[in-house]
């Protein structure tokens, strides 16, 4: 028999309606294997209590014939779901001992559909970074390496909790946010599939904020079919959230088949950039090529605005935190620092202890260009480039039902010798970022493996509230690539030895 | 305006003041601005304090439509001009009653627009104040430093709350001026019940801005003092203010553009920032909060509830009863006093309704301005408190009016009915104070006064015409003031002449 960990969502949903397996059993499987690969240091706060008694509770269910959408199934929460009456820190020292009186509604979502929660995942702090380097609960490490060197590996970022926890089976999916490319980079670093839905999809409330209008729960899971499960439950329409959107989900029934069939695909000229690795433009191509060959129709379209989206997005993102982070002063909850005298000092020392050097980076640059004098100069030109990259897209679907572009310029590196120059370390969201500015759905599917071994993925990006579109082709280049999961082969994985 | 300007008068000649006036009122909700807990004045501290104002991770504003209403109320209500457009901004500065770290504000688009409020000044003479713009925006918490040595506590009931802020043109040129236009502005939202205009409670409360000049020359440089909480203390402060200003420049000093703070102890403002160390409020749109849009059929709905409005009421009195415009300007103040004066009209059978003899009219307004409101003001009573009824008062003036009393007899029994609760008929009835109108009576008694100061009769017949007087005072002396005065005007005019 598979290992129950090495299920996949809908695998094991039904296998425990078939109750070939326990909710206990399959959760059960995965704290075992949480725990012995405690080492890639992918949960922060680990539930096990909470969890099997939760599975306990699905069993019940399930004997009764009561199983809701995901009823039993073991998933992971990103720490920055806030966690009724358990820890939630958003990967920050600040918020190192806050333990919400609420839960948020995404992951409510999830709890009322019988999903069992095996513990918060690690993240980079406030979602600030794309390698997990950031987090004041230490790197995660990628369970994939690389076949010609033992150096350990990022999983991404700044979800790269979730992607190595999926990666490794230590969940059966995981949730995760998206502000820039949060979902869809670590997911392609881990070979798993990432959706970041249309802005407005999920409820932001209870989930910790970094830029507002940028910020999107969405899913991390082994397979297409397992995100579109993971979807139908994490999104509703929320009136406590007013940026929530009331749009109807479409169906995915059909979508999920990944039938391209007349299917139109613009692929954007301005996606091939100077130094990109050959071996993704050429994954790439081959994408396209094999799309065409099943009928979809190849269009080239131009995204002129694209360039600017990155250096965009660095100013809307961090003036956004930069106010969002105010909130975190030592007062009320989470750390304080206990020298300070006087209320200034209590400030100074408690952000400048409680936030790491990323955080402490972005809060100054957003600081600086809402800064007098600096806001029309930066803030409001961004805004206005925001709507020229919102119109390029616009323009695109006037011809085009679907965006096909590389998820990253990059396969995972390593944890030992990241980018040291941030700017460099910025440009793996290059790909990423204009969806989000755009609010637009977009899916990172694995797509094939570079030269040393690593997991590269492409991205669909699709309409704004046209999720079926963006799984569609999800599923089609899934079905293509034929991609194999990690657990296939499991001498790559870091600490399998152990 | 041609109208002469108030003049503060200096050692070295005259100077101009130039006012302009921050309002800002509490707006009359069930719920904060953005969150649900509860508006209610005098609860225990931090006992009306939800997740969001309490900053929690992950909350988020929903606006409060019923404020909505009220802003757009309120600017209807001094022809402002309602912008269908509008938008919440974030203004951000660190305090720890700000839990946030930033106010919800409208600074760059505000609900409402331009719009004034006439002023009318007790000699009649009227101005227009002009009004920049009314919005919507947060209160902060309450910090205290008097119960700890060296603590503050904070309460945040108030945080959250609603306020409008009311921002006039530099309009005003005198402390007079000044109180008259808030005193119309709080009697104004008074009518429309969108704030309840409790300055003693914070509900309502002015920055002044205050800047002298030499008469021709340009505006001085401005200063503004904060938080005034009573119209006295607003009076005060500005004259304090122009005096201060007017002394350093008449000493050769240069204003300085700062922000005052009133003592009302000492009578005097004091710096509290200047403009050097004026905040960087880095005002941003709230990504939170999508643009607030209205249409036309809202604002057309909420203009269907207004009620009369004061100055609207103010020239139905003078058109309708006849009334001079100072009278009607006090009468109309508020809406229950103007209630009352209606009643009271409604009441008197001397009344014939618009277009016929007004003198009853003005006869009950001078007993409510005077009589009424002196007994009111002495034991501090509002109108709806009044120990004299409408109905009751317009018996008393009937009473006048039908020569049945005169009008001295009837100011001593206003203070019976006041104190004993007894009507006016009651105790004209009791008392034998009805008026003597018999001419026999009258002439007996005259001609028995005339008998006893003959000499005064000859001197009077001799040319000495001013001694008319003294014989009505003897005979209204006889009489124990019970005469009708016209009656014995002319029966003794008719036996002097003899």
């Amino acid at each position: 028999m598979t290992e129950l960990t090495s299920l996949t969502l809908l695998e094991a949903k039904k296998g425990l309606e078939a109750k070939e397996f326990s909710a206990v059993e399959i959760t059960q499987a995965h704290l075992d294997r949480m725990a012995k690969f405690e080492s890639l240091n992918a949960y922060i706060t680990p539930t096990p209590d909470q969890a099997l008694a939760q599975a306990k509770a699905s069993d019940e269910r399930l004997a009764n014939g009561k199983a809701r959408k995901l009823e039993g199934l073991p998933i992971g929460m990103k720490d920055l779901f806030c966690s009724k009456g358990i820890k939630t820190t958003a990967g920050s020292k600040i918020l190192h001992n806050f333990v919400p009186s609420y839960e948020s509604t995404v992951s409510q979502n999830l709890l009322d559909e019988g999903s069992v929660v095996l513990g918060k995942l690690n993240m980079d702090e406030f979602a600030m970074g794309s390698a997990n380097l950031t987090s004041h609960f230490g790197p995660v490490l990628n369970p994939w390496k690389a076949n010609d060197s033992d150096e350990a590996l990022v999983p991404g970022g700044s979800s790269g909790g979730s992607s190595a926890a999926v990666a490794a089976d230590l969940c059966l999916a995981a949730t995760g946010s998206d502000t820039g490319g949060s979902i869809r980079q670590p997911a392609t670093f881990c070979g798993l599939v990432g959706l970041k839905p249309s802005y407005g999809r999920c409820s932001r409330w209870g989930m910790v904020a970094f830029a507002s209008s940028l910020d999107q729960a969405g899913p991390l899971t082994k397979t297409v079919e397992d995100s579109a499960l993971m979807l139908d439950v994490m999104a509703s329409y929320d009136p406590k959230d007013a940026t929530s959107a009331p749009e109807e989900m479409p169906d995915f029934t059909t979508a999920l088949k990944g039938d391209v069939k007349g299917l139109k695909i613009g692929v954007p000229s301005e996606y091939v950039m100077d130094g990109m690795p050959a071996e993704i433009k050429a994954l790439w191509e081959k994408m396209a090529l094999d799309l065409k060959a099943e009928g979809a129709e190849i269009i080239d379209i131009s995204l002129p605005h694209t360039h600017y989206a990155l250096p965009t997005y660095y100013i809307i993102a961090p003036a956004e935190a930069s106010s969002n982070l105010a909130r975190y002063d030592g007062v009320r909850y989470g750390f304080r620092h206990p020298d300070a005298k006087g209320i200034e000092e209590l400030y100074k020392l408690t952000r400048t202890e409680g936030f790491g050097d990323e955080v402490k980076r972005r809060i100054l640059i957003g600081t600086h260009v809402l800064s007098a004098g600096y806001y029309d100069a930066y803030y409001l030109k961004a805004q206005k480039v925001r709507r020229l990259i919102v119109h390029d897209f616009e323009a695109a679907y006037e011809k085009v039902d679907i965006i096909l572009t590389p998820t990253t310029p990059n396969a995972a590196f390593s944890v030992k010798n990241p980018p040291t120059d941030p700017v460099v370390m910025f440009l793996n969201d290059i790909f990423t970022v204009p969806a989000s500015m755009a609010g637009l759905p977009a899916i990172s599917v694995p797509a094939g493996l570079s030269g040393n071994g690593l997991p590269l993925g492409l991205q669909a990006i699709g309409p704004k509230f046209q999720e079926d579109q963006v799984l569609r082709l999800g599923a089609a280049m899934e079905r293509i690539a034929a991609f194999s999961r990690l657990t296939q082969n499991p001498s790559a994985m870091i600490g399998a030895a152990s | 305006m041609t109208q002469k300007r108030f003049m503060y008068q200096g050692n070295t000649g005259h100077w101009e003041v130039v006012i302009g006036l921050e309002v800002h009122a509490q707006v009359t909700s069930q719920a904060k601005l953005f969150a649900r807990a509860s508006t209610k004045f005098g609860s225990e501290p931090n006992a009306n304090v939800g997740l969001l104002d309490a900053g929690l991770p992950g909350m988020l504003p929903v606006i409060n439509q019923e404020c909505i209403a009220q802003a757009v109320k309120t600017g209807l209500g001094f022809g402002g001009q309602i912008n269908l457009y509008s938008q919440f901004d974030r203004k951000n500065y660190f305090y720890p009653d700000l839990p946030l770290g930033y106010q919800i504000t409208q600074h760059y688009h505000p609900i409402v627009g331009e719009g004034a409020l006439p002023i009318e000044f007790e000699d009649g003479r009227q101005k227009e104040v002009r009004i920049e713009r009314l919005h919507l925006e947060t209160d902060a918490g309450k910090s205290i430093h008097d119960q700890h040595p060296e603590k503050t506590y904070v309460d945040l009931n108030r945080a959250g709350v609603a306020l409008m802020e009311i921002v006039t043109k530099p309009d005003m040129h005198s402390a007079e001026e000044a109180a008259l236009f808030f005193t119309k502005l709080r009697n104004l939202v008074r009518y429309l019940g969108t704030c309840d205009g409790n300055m003693e409670q914070g509900s309502m409360r002015a920055d002044v801005n205050v800047s002298v000049n030499r008469p021709g020359e340009d505006w001085g440089t401005r200063c503004e003092v904060k938080n005034l909480n009573s119209i006295r203390f607003m009076t005060q402060a500005i004259h304090f203010e122009a005096a201060r200003q007017i002394e350093v420049l008449e000493n050769g000093g240069e204003i300085i553009q700062e922000t005052r703070l009133f003592d009302p102890n000492k009578g005097e403002t004091r710096p509290m920032r200047s403009k050097e160390d004026a905040q960087d409020y880095r005002y941003l749109p709230d990504p939170d909060l999508p643009p607030l849009r209205l249409d036309d059929v809202f604002v057309e709905e909420i203009r269907k509830t207004l009620p009369e409005l004061p100055h609207d009421k103010k020239a139905r009195f003078v058109a309708d009863f006849g009334l001079p415009s100072y009278d009607a300007e006090v009468l109309t103040q508020s809406r229950d006093i103007a209630d009352y004066y209606e009643a009271g009209l409604e009441a008197l059978p001397s009344w014939k309704g618009k277009g016929s003899d007004t003198k009853p009219a003005k006869i009950l307004a001078n007993w409510a301005i005077s009589e009424l409101f002196a007994l009111l003001n002495k034991e501090d009573l509002t109108i709806s408190e009044s120990k004299v009824s409408a109905k009751s008062l317009a018996e008393l003036v009937e009473l006048i009016l039908s020569g049945t009393i005169s009008g001295k007899i009837a100011k001593d029994v206003f203070p019976i009915m006041w104190a004993e609760g007894k009507s006016a008929d009651q105790i004209v009835e009791e008392k034998g104070l009805k008026q003597v109108s018999d001419t026999g009576a009258i002439e007996a008694e005259v001609e028995k006064i005339m008998a006893q100061h003959a000499d005064k009769v000859q001197e009077y017949r001799a040319g000495k015409e001013k001694l008319f007087g003294f014989f009505v005072g003897q005979v209204m002396k006889a009489m124990a003031g019970k005469a009708n005065p016209g009656v014995v005007n002319q029966v003794i005019q008719d036996k002097l002449k003899g």
